[in-house]
């Protein structure tokens, strides 16, 4: 199986702050850390070479520091890591990383097919969840989202089966490879990386690509290819604290009164009803 | 299969940074292991370097970029009592150009970062988000290697150089260095408040990239044998609070309580005024002095910095000998390279500098110093107390003539302290620092 993990190098967001004043992100001083859901994403590319063989290559689109992550993939086991860099691919929306990602995959075609490229299902700072399936589209790839477990992949017949989350559940498809997989956090736990993987990876080259290595068109990338125009940035209001049950005095009446919220919402009493008929 | 490494350094702060540096430029192969995410990620000072001990180790470290906050012009030394204080300064203007960066301030989140990032270069391999959990040792005994909380995660080196700090579990794991008494350290807090540049230009009287340390004693900590610091950084104050570890478990003050206390003195809250609460954190000092370093080599093995106890209580001076001491290390191991013989004779070289050197010098001159200031808790309470009630007295006017107020302010004195105990405290005081 060969396999590519596209990551992305995002400000961790737990510690961004929005400027209240002028409604955009304070980054000073925060730290870079690989989108969590990409994590994933290359966790799960590890363990299908370690069961059924094949390579794990890690790609990113970043400026240069974006180096580091790819660094942490191939110490966790990722056997190349590929950057894409280059003033031609700043201020990309999702359109124009969606392409710029599936012209490099497109590239990585020629020595061997692809059979998967895993992506987290978003990214923490955008949340768009586009990239994923605008790859597969580019590439002419199956799409799975929000995947929560790959059951199962046939080699001699090419397919997938996976788990993924949907509306009030899951739901178990299949299809044909080569696919593009986004992927849930509780997909698989990430994994360690031993101290040889990581001497090693302090002492490999990173493979820089730019955009003449992928032949993009120079239209369709960085700012040129990006409709997107951010408008503006706000934080929402603060939501306001739900009902409070007061139990010191009457806590049966306190029940009740939280009982009779509850019950009225459909969705919880569907839930309870399900789990009380189990 | 084990990878042999020439050198492991435990530890990627001022001190074993700076034995990377040396090691590096002598072609010795080193890795260099640190718990934290990233150097600097865990480490914790008041946040003063000094520029003597840095050059040795890199000539050019301000056209390298070292991040430096500002260059200390003035030194301030407050006695406090609750309500007031004295305060002396010291300001001169060779800090500003031929003593230029003989001390200044940095974040060592940064600094410790970018000091790691200058060994790149030489060929060192900085290892973070990794602890050392013990060390590899052969049948004779002899340190051959480190172990680490990594799968795969052992490596063996000729020599290994303990600079993991003054809260080392490998320390007292191993037991080169036992768990330091109450006594021997100090709890710190430390917070630091974001306030515009030219803000603390004013506040502080100093021109744009200059700094100023106030180094504060009194009643603020409480009784307890203690001190805070006040240290100006571009834009942010760092504003620091201590106490003997001994005197905390006596006293069950709570360190936070004690620092918001402080932010709130008179002398104080001007200064913080307006100011945000960035960054909040606690560390241990390693104030035991000269009587408290452990062996700091053995066969196989160096110990380095604070993890060595390597501190002057008196002057705050830590980071400089952690530096040096590093140095030094490295220089020993580079001896023990060439003659091929790793036991404590071939890394001799290492406590011969150190002996010979202001570390030892220092600390033995002080050695004395950290029982005084256990022995005599009145420089805590009562003196800075009578202090302030002398200098109040004389400066109210209120009709009772100078000589009156001579005699209530004697009075008050020797109402609180005894002369036999006034004269003990200053033979003790002076014994033990001169």
């Amino acid at each position: 199986m060969n396999v590519i993990c596209c990551l992305k190098q995002v400000p961790n967001t737990a510690e961004v702050k929005i400027d209240p004043e002028t409604n955009t992100l304070i980054r000073a001083g925060v730290e870079s850390i690989t989108n969590p859901y990409d994590t994933v994403a290359l966790e799960a590319g590890l363990i299908i070479k370690d069961k059924y063989g094949g390579t794990v290559t890690a790609i990113s689109m970043g400026p240069p520091q974006a180096e580091e992550i790819l660094r942490e993939a191939i110490a966790l086991g990722a056997d190349e890591g590929i950057l894409l860099s280059d003033r031609a691919f700043a201020g990309a929306d999702t359109l124009a990383t969606s392409y710029t990602l599936a012209k490099a995959i497109q590239q990585l075609e020629r020595p061997a097919p692809v059979d998967l490229v895993l992506c987290g299902k978003q990214a923490i700072d955008g949340d768009t969840a586009q990239v994923g399936p605008g790859i597969a589209t580019r590439l002419g790839y199956g799409q799975f989202t929000y995947v929560a477990e790959i059951r199962e992949i046939d080699e001699a017949k090419r397919r997938i089966t996976v788990k993924r989350k949907v509306e009030g559940g899951f739901e178990v498809i299949r299809g044909p490879l080569p696919a593009v997989l986004t992927v849930e956090l509780d997909l698989a736990k990430p994994r360690r990386a031993s101290l040889p993987r990581l001497i090693y990876s302090l002492r490999t080259g990173i493979t820089l690509w730019n955009a003449e290595t992928i032949h993009g068109d120079p239209q369709r990338l960085g700012l040129k290819g990006s409709p997107t125009w951010v408008k503006k940035i706000f934080s929402p209001p603060l939501k306001q604290g739900g009902p409070v049950f007061d139990a010191r005095k009457e806590p049966r009446r306190a029940v009740e009164d939280c009982l009779n919220i509850l019950l009225a919402d459909e969705m919880f009493a569907w839930h309870f009803l399900k789990r009380w008929e189990r | 299969m084990r990878e042999q490494f020439d050198v492991a350094i435990v530890g990627a702060g001022p001190a074993g940074i700076s034995a990377a540096h040396v090691l590096g430029g002598r072609g010795i192969k080193t890795i260099v292991f640190e718990r934290g995410e990233y150097p600097g990620a865990k480490n914790i000072s008041g946040g003063v370097l000094y520029g003597h001990d840095l050059a040795r180790i890199l000539p050019d470290f301000r056209e390298k970029g070292c991040p430096i906050e500002r260059n200390i012009v003035e030194s301030r030394l407050w006695y406090l009592s609750n309500d007031g204080g004295y305060s002396v300064a010291f300001r001169d203007r060779a800090f500003c150009d031929r003593l230029f960066l003989n001390a200044f301030t940095v974040g060592r989140a940064r600094f410790d970062r970018w000091f790691a990032e200058q060994t790149k270069e030489k060929g060192i391999l900085v290892v973070c988000s990794t602890v050392v959990t013990d060390l590899l040792r052969d049948a004779r005994g002899q340190v051959i290697g480190v172990m680490t909380d990594r799968p795969e995660g052992d490596v063996k080196a000729r020599v290994v150089l303990l600079a993991d700090g003054i809260n080392s579990a490998l320390a007292a794991k191993t037991g080169f260095r036992p768990e330091p008494n109450p006594h021997d350290v100090a709890l710190a807090v430390k917070d630091v408040i974001e306030l515009p540049e030219e803000l603390i230009n004013e506040r502080f009287n100093v021109e744009t990239g200059q700094g100023v340390t106030t180094e504060i004693i009194g009643e603020i900590t409480e009784g307890m044998d203690g001190v805070a610091v006040i240290y100006t950084n571009r834009n942010s104050l760092s504003v620091c609070i201590g106490a003997n570890l001994s005197d905390f478990v006596k006293s069950r003050v709570k360190p936070y309580e004690m620092l918001e206390r402080l932010k709130e003195h008179p002398m104080v809250a001007p200064l913080i005024r307006g100011g945000q609460s960035k960054e909040y954190m606690a560390h241990w000092v390693a104030e035991g002095g000269y009587d408290s370093i452990p062996g700091l080599s053995g066969n196989g093995y160096l110990i380095a910095g604070d993890s060595g106890m390597l501190f002057n209580a008196l002057h705050r001076e830590g980071s400089n000998m952690a530096m040096t001491s590093g140095r030094f290390a490295a220089e020993a191991i580079v001896e023990a390279f060439d003659k091929g013989d790793f036991s404590s004779n071939g890394l001799a070289g290492y406590l011969e500098r150190l002996d010979g050197s202001y570390i030892m010098e220092d600390l033995k001159k002080y050695r004395g110093f950290g029982k005084f200031r256990l022995e005599h808790h009145e420089l805590f309470t009562t003196l800075p107390r009578l202090h302030s009630f002398a200098a109040r007295e004389m400066l109210t006017v209120d009709g009772v003539s100078k000589k009156e107020k001579q005699r209530i302010i004697w009075k008050a004195i020797r109402k609180e302290i005894s002369t036999g105990k006034m004269i003990r405290l200053f033979r003790h005081g002076w014994g033990s620092i001169k």
